[in-house]
Parts: C-alpha cells; sequence; structure tokens
C-alpha cells in the first residue's frame, strides 16, 4: 500500500513536470511561428476589404487575428497607463490637468474615435496592411485604457506614508522603488481592471472590425467581422459558430489567464493578516510546477536588474536622501518646459479653434436633431439603468443571500460581463426585424445586454457582504418585508450597487452608439437618438456631426458624474459603508 | 533637581556631532498672511556614543522633527548639517524603523533585507551572507522565507531592525517602534537592543528614538529631549546619569518619571531645577494670540471616569501614579487631564493632580446633573462653544454651518487640527446638549428648535 502510494507520487513528481515543461516550450515556438504569419500579413499590401469566408475552418484563423489585436493593444494600453499615471502622480504642476483630462477621455464612447484615429493611421503608414490594422488596435487601446491609468494613478496616489518614507531612507532609486514598491502595491488594481478592460477591449473590437466611413469600406479578417457578415447574409450556422467561439475564448481567458493572475496577485494584498478565503487556480498551481516557468524567468531578470542596480548604486544621485515633501515647493519652470508648454498650448489652442471653425458648419436643423437625440438617448440610458436595477436588485439579493449559490452564480455573472454585447448585437437585430419591431425599443434591449451584468455581479458582492448578525437582528426583531429592505438590504447594498450603476451607465453610452444605428445589407435600421447620429456621421464622412454629438455625449456624462454619481459615491462611502 | 539627570552640556561641542540642526522650523504658509507654526527655531545635536530619546506630547512635532533630522523633509528655515555638510547634499548614512513596520508585504523577510542593500549596489552573494547574518543577530534564523503576513507584531519589528541595521548606520533613527506591539514583546525587544548597543554588535553610532511612553526614555536613553507644542520647541534636554541596566522600581527611575511628568504636565512654567539656557525668554508663541484655546481630544465619559477615580483615592494623586494604575501613556491621559483642567474641574500642581469643588460635585452627579455641569463649565471656559450656542441661539432658523467655525478657527490651526477641533467640540456640545450636529449635512442644530418652535406657535394660537 505504502509503497503503491509513494511509486504514484514519484510518477506525478517526474512526469507532470516535464510534460508541462515541453507544454511550455511548445507554447513558445507556437508564438513565434504566429509572430512570424502575423508580421507577414501586416507588412504586405493594404487590402480595406478582406474577404470573409463563413466557412467553420476560417474561424480559428479569425479568432487567432482578433486576439492578436486585442493583446497588442491591450499591451499599449498598459504601457502607456502605467506612464501616465506615473507622471500625473509625481508632477503636481501638471496632475490636476492630467487627471482631468483622463476623466473627459473616458466619458467619449470609444466608437467617436473610430473615424480620426483610423484615417490618421491609414494616412500615416501607407502601402502597408499595418496601417489599417494599427488604426483599429489604436480603437481598442482606446477603449481600454482610461480605467487603468486611473487605476495606476491612484494606487500610486495611496501608497501609505511610512512605506515611501522607508524608500527614500533605503535610498532607493526610482527604479528600485518601481519594482519593489509601485508596482507590486498597484498590482492587484491593474489585474482586476485589466479584466474590465479587456472585456472593453472586445466591445470595441466587434463593431471596428468592419465599418463604412464616407465612401470607403473597411473589413478586416476577424470575429467581428465573420459574425456581422455572417449576421448580414442571414446564414444562422454561421453566426451560432462564430458566437460559440466567442464565448469559449472569453471563458478560456478568464480561467487561463485572469484566474491564475487574481489568484498571484494576492501576495500583493497589502494587509497586516493572512485572509482566510482566497481565489485558487489550479492552472496557477500547475504551472509553478513547472521548473522552465518558476526558475527561468527569475533568473533571466536577475541578470538583467543586476547590472542596473550596480549601475545606479555608482551613481552619486541615488546615494542623497530627498525630502519627500520638496514637490510642494514651486521651483521655477526651466526654459525647456517652458517650451512644451508654449508649443503644446498653440497646438492645442489651433486645434480648438480649427474645430470650433468646422462646428460651424453645423445648420440649425442638425442642431435641433442632435439636441432631440441627447434627451432621447440620455432617457434611453437611464431607463436601462432602471430595468435592470429593477430585475437584478431583487435576484442579485436572493442569489447573495445563499452562499452556495453565490459562489457558482457570482464568476458565472462575471464571465457573462466579459462576453461583449456587440457580438450578441447581429443575433439581436435578426430577431428584432424578424418580429417587425423598431430600434426605439429595441435598443433599450440592446444597451441592456451590455450594462445588467456588471450591476447583477456587484449586488450578489454587496448582498454577501452584509453580515449575517444583522440579517439575524432583523429576523429577531421580526422586521417586515418592507423594513427589511429599506432597513437592511438596500442601505446594506447601496455602494455595491453604485459602484455597478456607474459602470454599467458608462457601458450605455458606450452602447448607444451601436445600438441607435444598425447598416444591414439591403436598409438601414435607425431611431433617433445621440448615437445614432454619431454612427451616421461616420458612414456619410460628416465629421462636424460627429464632433457635436461627441462633444454632446461627453458633456452629458461628465454632468452626470460630476452632479450624481460622485455624490452617491460620496454618501455610499461614508454613511453606507458596512466597517467590519 | 534630581542627581539622576544633568542638563545637558553637550550643546557646547559642536565639532563631532554626526547630525547638527541649526534653528531648524517647521511652517506652514497660510492663503491669508498668516501662517501655521507647527516648530519654532531649534538646535539641537546628536553626537555619537549616545541614546537620544525624544519625548512629548501629541501636537509637539516629534515626528516632524525626525523627518527634518534625516532629511524626509525639508526645515522651512534653518538647517541641518551632516558631518558638517548640508544634508541636502551629503551622502548620509542613517536608518529608521517605523511604527508601522513599512515593511513590503510581497517581499519575503530576506528579500526586505535584502532590500536596501541592493539600493547600493552590494553583489548579490555579500548581499546574501550580511543579511542572513543579521537575520540571526536578531533573532529571526529560520524565518528567511516567510511573508511578513505570516509573522507575529513583534517579528515583524526584528525584521524592521534587522533591515534598518544591515546597512551599518551611523545613526538609528526609531519612530515610536514599540507603540504597535504588546507590552511583554516590547519590554522583550527594549531589552534586546539594549543588549545590541551595549555590545557593540551593531556598528550604529548613535540611537535617536522618538516616543511618548515617558518609562520607555528613562530605560533606554543617555539623554532625553522634552518638546512642549504650540509651537514645537525643546522644553528640557538633560543627561541620564542611572547605570544600565536600569530598574523601574529604583528611586532615582521613578524620581526621574516623576520629574518628566512634572515637565508635561506644566507647560505654560519652565521646568524646575533645570536652568533653561535655551529660552531665556517667555516660551516661545506663535506669532499672533492665541484666541481659541486647544480642545485636548478627550471625550465627556473620560474626564468623568478621571474624576471618579481620583475622588476614589481621596481626591488627590500623581498623575504618574494614576497614569500607572490606568496602564495609560501619556498620550492617552493628558488630553482627559487638560480637558478636566480647562474646565476647571481640575488642578495640576507639581505632578500632582487634586479634583476642584465642581469637579466633585460632577464626579458625585448621576448623568443628567452631570450634563447640566458639563453645560456649565462648557459654556463658561470653551470660547468655540460658546460662540457656537450664541450663533444658535441669535439666528432665526437656528441652524449654522460647520464651515462658518471652521474658517473661524483655522486661522489659528492647521487644516488636520481644524477638523479634530471641531470634532472635539462637536463631541462635547452634544454630550452637554448645547447642539445638535447633522453629520449628512454638516450643520448645527438647535437641539430644542423644533420643539420650541411648536410650543411657539401653541402660544401664538
Amino acid at each position: 500500500m505504502k509503497l503503491n502510494a509513494l511509486a504514484r507520487t514519484l510518477v506525478t513528481a517526474r512526469t507532470w513536470p516535464f510534460i508541462i515543461d515541453v507544454g511550455v516550450a511548445a507554447c513558445a515556438l507556437a508564438v513565434f511561428f504566429s509572430f512570424v504569419s502575423t508580421g507577414e500579413y501586416w507588412m504586405g499590401k493594404p487590402v480595406p476589404v478582406v474577404p470573409i469566408s463563413h466557412s467553420m475552418t476560417a474561424l480559428p484563423a479569425y479568432a487567432f487575428f482578433s486576439m492578436v489585436r486585442i493583446a497588442i493593444a491591450y499591451c499599449l494600453s498598459l504601457t502607456f497607463a502605467v506612464a501616465y499615471g506615473y507622471t500625473a502622480a509625481y508632477n503636481p504642476r501638471v496632475e490636476a490637468w492630467m487627471i482631468a483630462v483622463l476623466d473627459i477621455l473616458q466619458s467619449i464612447p470609444v466608437l467617436s474615435f473610430l473615424p480620426p484615429v483610423v484615417l490618421a493611421m491609414v494616412a500615416l503608414i501607407p502601402g502597408h496592411q499595418m496601417g489599417i490594422e494599427l488604426g483599429v488596435i489604436l480603437l481598442i487601446f482606446t477603449g481600454q485604457v482610461w480605467n487603468l491609468a486611473f487605476s495606476f494613478y491612484s494606487s500610486l496616489k495611496s501608497i501609505p506614508r511610512e512605506m515611501l518614507e522607508a524608500s527614500r531612507i533605503y535610498r532607493y532609486s526610482a527604479w528600485q522603488r518601481f519594482w519593489q514598491l509601485e508596482m507590486p502595491y498597484a498590482a492587484i488594481g491593474l489585474v482586476w481592471n485589466s479584466i474590465v478592460s479587456v472585456a472593453g477591449g472586445w466591445f470595441a473590437l466587434m463593431a471596428c472590425e468592419m465599418f463604412t466611413m464616407g465612401t470607403r469600406n473597411f473589413q478586416l479578417p476577424g470575429l467581428g467581422s465573420y459574425l456581422q457578415t455572417a449576421a448580414d447574409s442571414g446564414d444562422e450556422r454561421a453566426l451560432v459558430a462564430g458566437f460559440a467561439v466567442v464565448i469559449l475564448i472569453v471563458v478560456a481567458i478568464d480561467q487561463l489567464v485572469w484566474r491564475p493572475l487574481i489568484a498571484w496577485s494576492d501576495k500583493f494584498k497589502f494587509e497586516q493578516v493572512e485572509a482566510t478565503e482566497r481565489v485558487t487556480s489550479p492552472i496557477l498551481t500547475l504551472l509553478r510546477r513547472s521548473k522552465l516557468f518558476t526558475s527561468l524567468p527569475g533568473q533571466l531578470w536577475a541578470r538583467i536588474e543586476e547590472p542596473i542596480y550596480e549601475r545606479i548604486a555608482r551613481s552619486r544621485r541615488f546615494r542623497i536622501v530627498k525630502p519627500l515633501d520638496d514637490g510642494a515647493r514651486r521651483a521655477g519652470l526651466s526654459p525647456a518646459l517652458w517650451t512644451i508648454a508654449v508649443v503644446g498650448l498653440t497646438v492645442v489652442g489651433w486645434g480648438a479653434l480649427q474645430a470650433v471653425m468646422m462646428l460651424r458648419t453645423v445648420t440649425w436643423p442638425e442642431l435641433q436633431l442632435l439636441l432631440e437625440g441627447a434627451g432621447a438617448t440620455f432617457l434611453r440610458v437611464n431607463a436601462s439603468l432602471l430595468i435592470s436595477a429593477l430585475w437584478t436588485i431583487p435576484l442579485g439579493v436572493a442569489i447573495g443571500f445563499n452562499p452556495r449559490l453565490a459562489r457558482f452564480v457570482q464568476p458565472l455573472a462575471q464571465i457573462l460581463a466579459s462576453v461583449p454585447a456587440t457580438a450578441f448585437f447581429p443575433i439581436l437585430l435578426i430577431g428584432l426585424v424578424k418580429l417587425g419591431g423598431g430600434l426605439g425599443v429595441g435598443s433599450i434591449a440592446l444597451m441592456l445586454l451590455g450594462t445588467q451584468w456588471y450591476i447583477l455581479f456587484n449586488v450578489i458582492a454587496g448582498a454577501m457582504s452584509i453580515p449575517s448578525d444583522l440579517r439575524e437582528v432583523a429576523s429577531l426583531y421580526r422586521f417586515t418585508r418592507w423594513q427589511r429592505w429599506t432597513r437592511l438590504i438596500l442601505p446594506g447594498i447601496f455602494p455595491y450597487l453604485i459602484t455597478g450603476m456607474v459602470t454599467a451607465s458608462g457601458g450605455a453610452w458606450n452602447a448607444s452608439v451601436f445600438a441607435e444605428y444598425s447598416r444591414m445589407p439591403d436598409r438601414t435600421l435607425q431611431t433617433i437618438g445621440l448615437g445614432s447620429q454619431i454612427s451616421a456621421a461616420t458612414d456619410s464622412g460628416r465629421f462636424p456631426i460627429l464632433l457635436l454629438a461627441t462633444i454632446f455625449i461627453s458633456l452629458m456624462v461628465v454632468t452626470m458624474n460630476r452632479l450624481v454619481w460622485r455624490r452617491l459615491y460620496r454618501l455610499a462611502e461614508t454613511r453606507y459603508k458596512l466597517e467590519g | 533637581m534630581q542627581a539622576a539627570a544633568v542638563q545637558n552640556p553637550a550643546e557646547g561641542v559642536k565639532t563631532d556631532a554626526i547630525i547638527r540642526a541649526e534653528k531648524i522650523e517647521k511652517y506652514y504658509e497660510q492663503p491669508s498672511e498668516n501662517r501655521i507654526q507647527v516648530i519654532s527655531a531649534t538646535d539641537l545635536s546628536i553626537v555619537p556614543g549616545e541614546i537620544v530619546a525624544l519625548l512629548g506630547p501629541s501636537g509637539s512635532g516629534k515626528s516632524t522633527m525626525l523627518r527634518m533630522l534625516t532629511g524626509l523633509s525639508r526645515p522651512s528655515a534653518g538647517q541641518v548639517f551632516w558631518h558638517e555638510k548640508p544634508i541636502s547634499n551629503a551622502e548620509i548614512n542613517v536608518s529608521i524603523v517605523f511604527q508601522s513596520f513599512a515593511l513590503f508585504p510581497w517581499m519575503t523577510v530576506l528579500e526586505n533585507v535584502e532590500a536596501p542593500l541592493k539600493a547600493r549596489g552590494v553583489p548579490p552573494a555579500e548581499r546574501r551572507e550580511r543579511s542572513l547574518k543579521m537575520l540571526d543577530t536578531v533573532g529571526l534564523d529560520g524565518f528567511e522565507a516567510a511573508y511578513p503576513k505570516e509573522l507575529s507584531g513583534g517579528m515583524r519589528q526584528r525584521v524592521g531592525f534587522a533591515r534598518a541595521l544591515v546597512v551599518e548606520p551611523e545613526v538609528l533613527f526609531m519612530d515610536e517602534p514599540f507603540s504597535a506591539l504588546d507590552v511583554l514583546t516590547a519590554e522583550n525587544l527594549r531589552s534586546e537592543l539594549l543588549e545590541l548597543w551595549a555590545k557593540k554588535t551593531m556598528p550604529t553610532k548613535s540611537v535617536f528614538i522618538v516616543t511618548h511612553n515617558i518609562e520607555e526614555a528613562v530605560l533606554l536613553a543617555d539623554r532625553i529631549i522634552v518638546l512642549g507644542r504650540n509651537p514645537g520647541h525643546i522644553r528640557t534636554d538633560f543627561r541620564v546619569q542611572i547605570l544600565q541596566p536600569r530598574d523601574r522600581k529604583a528611586e532615582p527611575f521613578t524620581q526621574l518619571v516623576d520629574y518628566i511628568y512634572k515637565v508635561l504636565t506644566r507647560p505654560d512654567v519652565a521646568p524646575a531645577g533645570v536652568p533653561d539656557h535655551q529660552h531665556p525668554g517667555p516660551r516661545p508663541r506663535d506669532q499672533r494670540q492665541m484666541r481659541y484655546q486647544m480642545l485636548p481630544h478627550a471625550r465627556p465619559g473620560g474626564i468623568a471616569g478621571l474624576l471618579e477615580l481620583l475622588l476614589d483615592k481621596g481626591g488627590r494623586d500623581d498623575i504618574y501614579r494614576l497614569a500607572d494604575d490606568l496602564a495609560f501613556e501619556i498620550d492617552d491621559l493628558l488630553p482627559i487631564v487638560d480637558a478636566a483642567q480647562l474646565l476647571g474641574f481640575l488642578k495640576v500642581e507639581e505632578g500632582d493632580a487634586s479634583i476642584t469643588e465642581p469637579g466633585a460635585e460632577y464626579a458625585n452627579s448621576e448623568i443628567l446633573r452631570q450634563k447640566e455641569l458639563f453645560r456649565d463649565a462648557a459654556l463658561g471656559n470653551v470660547l468655540l462653544l460658546r460662540q457656537i450656542r450664541r450663533a444658535l441661539e441669535s439666528k432665526s432658523d437656528h441652524t449654522v454651518p460647520e464651515e462658518f467655525f471652521l474658517d473661524m478657527i483655522d486661522e489659528q490651526f492647521s487644516d488636520e487640527e481644524s477638523h479634530r477641533q471641531m470634532e472635539t467640540a462637536i463631541n462635547w456640545g452634544r454630550y452637554a446638549e448645547l447642539f445638535d450636529f447633522d453629520a449628512a449635512r454638516r450643520r448645527f442644530v438647535m437641539p430644542d428648535a423644533l420643539e420650541e418652535e411648536a410650543s411657539a406657535n401653541e402660544d401664538a394660537g
């Protein structure tokens, strides 16, 4: 018996890691090959409209192209977010400006960026497919980057003072501080925001792989185009297959990337005591068994960083303890900075002036239409929020109060929130057309697809966080159903509900651009709204309208944020915080 | 003056000081031409071979002082020298042991200790060897691969010590290093620190410890500096002549502790027995006349508790003994004593607290009467409370926003302190039923405004 068990552990201990090592190596080879083939395609002649095949065998290739776009856009976003957050956090002179810019850019729907970004990239890199591809990638980037930048910035700002002092007094260089203090401290926030970001990336990708701009058509090989063309030609089998692949990818990424990352980032938790419950990931456990995986990166990293530390230590600059409160001192601007500031201001001023000149071409009836559209979209967004809240609150609370169910449903809702609503659109549209309904109500249904999951999983989390002794008090004192809801449940889930609603409202505004306008081969479905104006302007190349509609949307989003959400947030943080 | 302490003569010898501060000040500029002085011009030097303890009540700028001496904070005026070179471009070699340990939770114990060496470009093999040796010295052999969160508080602070000592600092700074630990652990670590120091196991030439625990200071230090507040300044600076190891129960020890209590509880009087060379004139005050008293951050319940305890002891007791009985440190006890004094319930003389007549009545009364007495005392003695009450009475709707009063007191206190002052005022006023406070709208409200209105209507009708 004993011998048997011993033999078995020996076998697993020997063979498993080897197989994993081989697997890791194979993955590396595959990555190399994919680099080469992507490169070949990218450097080829520009083909704006790549014909899309409906065959199932083409799906893996399309999925691959889409994923490469997302991956590149994500890497760009992460780099940019870290650089932006870092600059904002450590330069008090520009900090307020940079954060305001972030706030506004965050409120602009992704698709508004589509025409300028793609046109610019095509013009910058003529003669290669890369121009169009980079345009699309940049667009996905704009859908991913802002919340990452914000997360990194606020992490940097909340590093405890004594940790900063320790890093100063022990003469950490900026390099060491970045890797040993700032990055680890920001890691958890970055991981969670990456999940949201990549979901946002899928959302944008589905819509921008295939679009019309004025007289020019663009169609890139990818899942988005596949779904779109399948819907256009009414090929239901292909539609279902494409949709299944999307869900498969989302689930796979969740299991293979996010869960291991969340489990791994647990060690960066800034806590004094060890938590009892933590996320586990079998993949991470497996990877940790791989010798190649556990030792190679560490050794490589040591090779890279040791010479850097040595060189830094030799420079005199890092041997001096710099005061922490120096940032508050306002030294005079250096001439170089002055020049940059003046040039920057001139460019911005000139651009703004040009934009205003462009806006003058907007006619009065067009403006009227835009204002009406603003009202309609505003009502639609709030209606979709209300409907989502109405059905998710009772359901979410019911699930949250039942721990066994919650453990099962919570991750599911999280995955559903990651499935891009834009992938559903073609299917839903077919349904709508068959039912004969217009987009007026249909677009609300489309918005719901993108928004309700965020609210659902936040409500579940909120219900789970209500302490059981409070619930016992409620039953002990025989609270009526009304009292239970108004005195216990709603105040208890309030902070979570607000978090979910803020995310959902952003998503709904974003979705309005797709939801209110849809071009089909034989006809165009649309309803009145700002989103449809943006889409229509993109289609027809009416840039003044596009610009004005975008300004309206971001104005409304920023105002709503300042006047409503931020206040509710503060209320949630002060009065309705349940402290353990 | 006791034989245990001698006024510090070291100020004259300036040449061999490791760190020397010359007239350093800290203040914050206000938008109006006023400025809030945190620390008034102070001279201080750290010489080799001594453990210096910096004692003072909260708000006296102990931590700010430490940060200015280590170069972490730039003095608003004055200059700090490291071996007679300006600290802002000298290559200083100091370490700090922090109250919160400030360890990096994502790095193992060994990595935490190695990190400062890495910053100095020590090669990996030597780094490891030195760190392991230091971990061994502080008694953490075998914990190299553990993460800080797996360790107890005491163990974590040991890691903090190892990290501080591994760079062989010339001066070891400590910012209340034992105050986050339980009593026994703290005692243990203190004696180990003294042992390391006595055996010269650590290459450190001088230790500078900031604390609010008087006994800790007397136990460890060769020299004690006591700070006063409003703004922070040196009250007294003397050498401790008791031989190590020191016995807490011995007469010279308790005498010295008692003496420091006396100094701390009589902020207006120059320390007795120690001729004060540094401040020949009246003690430095803020440039402007202080209009508002600084409210000590004590709760009414705490005041009542202290008075009752004092009454049980016959109405008079030594403050040191009171703190000992309550197992309080001065930061816990002094605000309560100050508050009782401010309200006229207590008198402090020569380190003894004695209860006054209103104080005795207050302690003996039941809760409603207590509130009444507290109300009278507060209105009689506390300007801010009197003003709030008057403003409420004179306004027709009987409500005033908090902001109104914040604006008045922030001329005198820093932003943070203004808010704390307001918090204490609200606490006292609510207890005394002087006013109510609507936290959601941040407004003061007359407690019976509604009732009065109702009765006025009835009268009219």
